[in-house]
């Protein structure tokens, strides 16, 4: 009797301690997933037309891209994010992971409103609004189905 | 067109990159402590396993096609379109990872959809 209620307490703590890692991990992810993709698309705006045909259209539109320091600051951003995301995937079931992040959609679109000054339509916010209704319906599901790795 | 085929090429093949990543993040092992040493040496072992080339492989592909996709389009309008990930994410979870999908999730699942749908009118 005594052995059960350790064992469950042992596993309770255990549980703690996944979902302590894993949230940090996801914090991390709704933070620097949106400020990459902005800083991605302040950078394609401002690399002017993009042609990929012929050749040497793509070679001058890659130049331009990778020459840009926005572009580089967006792609450090996602490696943050990846780098997070992958940790957390070792942690949790994926299935649970991509939607609990998913909360920087919502960030994104204020981002984009903000700084690059896009006209976010009512029906496009209403829209961001359910994804994120739905992102809070998944949150509450358990971290991982499968089996513990050995 | 060219639009549809950039979504399609961000959402579907960027997911199955990702779920070839949970793949082998699995058989990696779990990450023990938070030190930059057990991060590194996990990061270290995930990059000799074939399944996280073919993930990086799509979702560069997936990358360059969000890239092409932001030089014309709002950010605010193709990040949130490329959350129907959600379904395609579900739907590989199950059949390709193993894992179970609740009918809480599902129902999560599908508010999504309802959204990106709005999103997708809106933009009009």
């Amino acid at each position: 009797m005594v052995g059960a209620l350790q064992t469950r307490a042992i596993t309770k703590r255990m549980h703690t301690r996944l979902h302590a890692k894993t949230y940090f991990l996801i914090a991390v992810m709704v933070v620097a997933g949106p400020v990459g993709n902005l800083l991605l698309a302040k950078g394609m705006k401002q690399v002017g037309e993009i042609k990929i045909w012929p050749l040497a259209g793509l070679v001058s539109v890659f130049l331009r891209v990778f020459g840009s320091i926005t572009i580089w600051a967006g792609i450090v951003f996602l490696i943050a994010f990846i780098t997070a995301y992958m940790l957390a995937l070792s942690l949790a079931d994926y299935s649970y992971v991509q939607p609990a992040a998913a909360l920087g959609y919502a960030v994104i679109a204020i981002l984009g409103a903000f700084f690059l000054h896009e006209a976010v339509s009512p029906l496009r916010w209403a829209g961001i609004a359910f994804i994120c209704a739905g992102v809070s319906f998944i949150r509450g599901t358990n971290p991982r189905t499968t089996g513990s790795p050995s | 067109m060219l639009e549809f085929v950039l979504f399609v090429l961000i959402i579907v093949v960027g997911t199955w990159g990702e779920l070839c990543l949970g793949r082998a993040m699995k058989q990696t092992g779990e990450l023990e402590r938070f030190r930059p040493a057990a991060m590194a040496s996990l990061l270290y072992r995930a990059l000799q396993l074939k399944w996280i080339w073919i993930g990086v492989t799509m979702m560069a592909l997936a990358f360059f096609s969000l890239l092409l996709l932001l030089s014309f389009e709002d950010v605010s309008f193709v990040v949130p379109v490329t959350a129907l990930s959600y379904l395609v994410g579900a739907i590989g979870g199950i059949f390709f990872l193993g894992e179970r999908v609740s009918p809480q999730r599902w129902i999560g699942i599908s508010l999504v959809c309802v959204g990106v749908t709005l999103v997708l009118i809106g933009n009009k």
